[in-house]
């Protein structure tokens, strides 16, 4: 608990981001920010298996997809409310992730990112053809009355970003927890080294499947809110690639395997992806995802150590600089 | 007799999935970079024969060294503009690359061209079909099959033969060594890319008769090479060829007799119980 005091820097970031809709009023910039937070949050899940743990995962997709269906089923179903949903899909999702990860662990490398994008893509097609589930049809949510108990809320987007806020933060310091715990050692000496890993005594099985279930769990939480926001889901929305890659890219971008890397990261992507999208994605030409596409080029090639990557280096020349002044 | 006809199919589509595989597992293993804009460049080869066909008439068979051509100058373009720059990065960073480039080729092809699926009508092959007692060939299948087996050959045979060939292999294994050898392993990357591309403009022209022509064409395409390529065991030509031909016998086989909506989660199915066995791919070690 210690050292989770210690982060002031991402206390200032939380107290940044709850201001930003209540100064800038305006109905896009709130959705931008809810889309943020929504995605900063899944970033924070997915470092902890890759980032931390170095074991890349192509399919969280499939946890995503779990969290939205489980809530929504038992609230189109039997009318349950979305918070047990929530609970239940990040159970769900941790358990069918440990069972699912548990043999994909001996594969190394891209062998295994292979293996989770392959177990996504293979849970999407069963979704598609499951007919309880309204198959590719997809389910649109019931419209409820506004009601925090059924997480639904119409007149204003500020209760949802309220959520969306408290839910990230959340996961940012589950993550914070998980690095500076032992666990967090151990996870890093997986990733540095998996065989000295061993050699010194970490169970890597055992670590590896842990920080699958907690970013799994943490994943499929924000499916929840996203399939609640949207209040339409499909199989091909939730388990699709384009999910499993906008969390790796967004990440990577910021900077893989730091808390504050999906932050920046996120900052970064979504705003760029939803203004060109509501700018440019009217005319049904995809120049929105083109332009998208080629600034993600740029931005790869001129700063390939991410945008955290670039911050070090400059903090690094700047105290050279003290140095040689001094 | 059915089942003979759903084998051969199975391995007429198969033998297409592994030339479009060769073709990434070629860049993967030398530079261990994934090129998610790989099917991206199968589906510029389609448009290709599919524009020379309706503005000069040219038979997509008569096409087919230009749009070879044409990726593969689109190969050298992506290496020298792009995968340059990012193939010494850290972590994800070329991953990142190579998506952005396959979202923009995407929808540059969106953009160009619209969404809609084209057809390349009459080839000289197109309608014809082999019977042999009850089994039905498409010959359009049957040569697309042939032609893609032919290019795996040569370009097996390329990296194993030639100097350039083993110049290659000498910068699989270890890029310091092969550049102290005196290999100039930058243009050893960029004629990977070029033979890379070129396998994808051959499959994709083959195919371009077959299938209908749109800017997501190559997706399913580059999603199941990766699945191939990683089955085979990275780097290995011929690891993928079998890999592909076994992932088009599952396909076949589980749309047939499972229902086709099972067909690609078969598919996957397969690459994750043959990984608990052999856990670096088939050929793989």
């Amino acid at each position: 608990m210690n050292e989770i005091m210690k982060n002031r820097m991402l206390y200032l970031i939380f107290a940044i981001i709850l201001i930003l809709p209540f100064v800038l009023q305006d109905v896009n910039f709130q959705h931008i920010t809810i889309m943020f937070l929504i995605f900063a949050g899944l970033g924070e899940g997915w470092n902890i298996i890759t980032g931390f743990t170095g074991q890349t995962s192509f399919g969280h997709a499939a946890f995503f997809g779990i969290g939205a269906y489980t809530s929504t089923i038992m609230f189109y179903k039997f009318g349950i409310s979305p918070w047990i949903g929530m609970i239940l899909g990040a159970l769900f999702a941790a358990g069918i992730s440990a069972v699912v990860s548990y043999p994909c662990f001996r594969l190394k490398g891209h062998y295994f990112a292979i293996a989770t994008l392959a177990v996504a893509e293979i849970i999407k097609q069963l979704f598609v053809s499951w007919d309880y589930v309204e198959g590719a049809t997809g389910i649109s949510i019931p419209v409820k009355p506004d009601s925090f108990w059924m997480m639904q809320f119409h007149k204003s987007k500020i209760p949802y970003f309220l959520i969306a806020y408290v839910l990230f933060i959340v996961a940012t310091l589950v993550a914070v927890a998980v690095e500076k715990n032992k666990m967090g050692y151990y996870l890093k000496a997986i990733r540095e080294s998996h065989e000295a890993a061993e050699a010194l005594g970490i169970n890597t099985t055992r670590y590896k499947l842990y920080a699958m279930m907690i970013s799994s769990a943490v994943t499929a939480v924000f499916g929840t809110l996203y399939a609640q926001y949207i209040l339409y889901i499909d199989p091909f929305m939730v388990f699709g690639l384009d999910i499993s890659m906008k969390i790796v890219l967004l990440t990577v971008l910021g900077g893989l395997g730091s808390v504050y890397g999906p932050i920046i990261g996120a900052a970064i992507l979504i705003p760029l992806s939803e203004y060109t999208r509501v700018f440019l994605g009217g005319t049904g030409k995809g120049i929105d995802l083109m332009i998208y596409g080629a600034l993600i080029v740029i931005v790869a090639c001129f700063e390939p150590r991410g945008v955290l990557g670039l911050f070090r280096r400059t903090k690094k020349r700047g105290a050279q600089y003290a140095k040689t002044t001094a | 007799m059915m089942f003979l006809q759903v084998v051969l199919t199975g391995v007429l589509v198969g033998s297409v999935y592994s030339l479009v595989a060769v073709g990434l597992t070629l860049v993967w293993g030398l530079m261990d970079i994934i090129n998610f804009a790989h099917g991206d460049m199968m589906m510029i080869s389609m448009y290709t024969v599919f524009w020379l066909y309706t503005l000069l008439k040219f038979d997509p068979f008569v096409s087919l060294p230009i749009s070879a051509g044409i990726t593969a100058l689109l190969g050298i373009v992506i290496y020298k503009l792009v995968i340059k720059r990012v193939v010494n990065a850290p972590g994800l960073m070329a991953l990142l690359a190579t998506f952005g480039l396959s979202l923009f080729i995407r929808n540059f092809a969106q953009f160009l061209w619209t969404p809609n699926y084209r057809f390349v009508g009459e080839s000289i092959l197109s309608g014809k079909r082999i019977l042999i007692a009850d089994i039905v060939i498409g010959l359009p299948q049957l040569i697309a099959a042939l032609g893609s087996i032919l290019m795996t050959l040569l370009i097996a045979l390329f990296i194993k033969r030639t100097k350039t060939g083993k110049a290659i292999q000498a910068t699989a294994q270890s890029r310091d060594i092969a550049e102290l050898m005196g290999v100039n392993t930058e243009k050893v990357y960029a004629v990977t890319f070029a033979l890379s591309g070129i396998c994808v403009g051959v499959a994709g022209t083959l195919l371009s008769g077959i299938f209908p022509v749109y800017p997501e064409a190559g997706a399913m395409y580059g999603l199941l090479a990766f699945v191939i390529v990683a089955l085979g065991g990275f780097g290995n030509i011929w690891g993928a060829f079998y890999a592909g031909i076994l992932i088009g016998l599952t396909e076949a086989l589980g749309g047939f007799y499972l229902g086709t909506q099972f067909k690609y989660a078969l598919a996957f199915l397969i690459y994750l119980l043959v990984l608990q066995f052999r856990p670096k791919g088939l050929f793989g070690w």
